[in-house]
């Protein structure tokens, strides 16, 4: 129960961070993305802000001996670049590049009444669902 | 430049750093949000709860900040046609499944641990992400 708990305060905090920050406004994003127009750096200050924090945090809490709430850390240990990274991150790219939206605003806009936002995050998580699909195929054939 | 906002963009990025740190601190977990989401689609017993939780957090962020006392920004969808928005959420929900991350898992999380998996996947889609504005507001006339 305290996981649940957890996740949903640490979800309230993210949306709030991404309100805050004006990502669930997609021109704002695409006004970042923009750089030949009326160019925004505003979301590499987000990112910035973001990533500074996470840096310091990160340094700190492994050291501790588990999590919290779980019995061990997991982050992530691959090093390689390969064709999916590569392929599904560039992917993810042109998407955010059309909408002005990535998953986490997606979702945070949700609730706000936008029906733009809805048709964008239930075509989302039918990208996921085809990832899925795709994956299973893949693993199939091999 | 007249829309740059570095104050609200480094408060907000600054939270969104902090839920990953809390994340790491309580569940042990990278905050990725298509990782959180896109796990949602096929459950795994005692994980669907807490990403549920997760997700309802993030969409009730805004809301919360909002009854906090908290002004919500202007919102606009500068693409709105039903067409384009399902095109980039299903490549959005595609892409960030088969490349692992998306702004938050690689861009935020794993830029902040210096994974060169996320820095490589993060320069990806911000190359595809400027490219594709570029080539939709200033070629192709979207």
């Amino acid at each position: 129960m305290n996981k649940i708990i957890a996740a949903f305060a640490i979800g309230v905090v993210f949306g709030i961070g991404l309100t805050i920050a004006q990502m669930v406004n997609p021109a704002k994003v695409l006004s970042f993305l923009d750089l030949a127009g009326n160019w925004d750096p505003s979301l590499a200050f987000v990112m910035g802000g973001a990533v500074g924090v996470a840096a310091i945090g990160y340094r700190l809490v492994p050291h501790l001996p588990r999590p919290l709430l779980a019995d061990v850390f997991q982050i992530p240990t691959r090093t390689d670049i390969d064709a999916r990274l590569l392929i599904g991150a560039s992917l993810f790219g042109i998407g955010w590049g059309i909408a002005g939206l990535c998953p986490g605003p997606a979702l945070a806009v949700l609730a706000l009444g936008h029906q733009a936002g809805l048709f964008f995050a239930l075509a989302m998580f039918a990208g996921f669902a085809l990832f899925e699909i795709y994956d299973r195929v893949r693993m199939k054939s091999k | 430049m007249e829309n740059f906002t570095p104050i609200s963009a480094l408060t907000g990025g600054s939270l969104i750093g902090l839920s990953a740190v809390l994340f790491m601190l309580l569940h042990g977990r990278i905050a990725g949000v298509s990782g959180i989401a896109g796990g949602l689609i096929v459950p795994v017993a005692g994980d669907w709860p807490w990403r549920l939780a997760f997700v309802l957090g993030l969409i009730a962020g805004p809301l919360i900040y909002m009854a906090l006392g908290g002004r919500l920004p202007v919102i606009s969808f500068p693409v709105s046609s039903p067409a384009w928005l399902v095109a980039g959420g299903l490549i959005v929900g595609f892409g960030t499944r088969l490349g692992g991350g998306c702004t938050s898992g690689h861009g935020v999380c794993g830029v902040s641990r210096l994974s060169m998996r996320s820095m490589v996947a993060t320069g990806a889609f911000m190359f595809t992400g400027f490219a594709t504005v570029y080539i939709l507001r200033h070629l192709a006339g979207v």
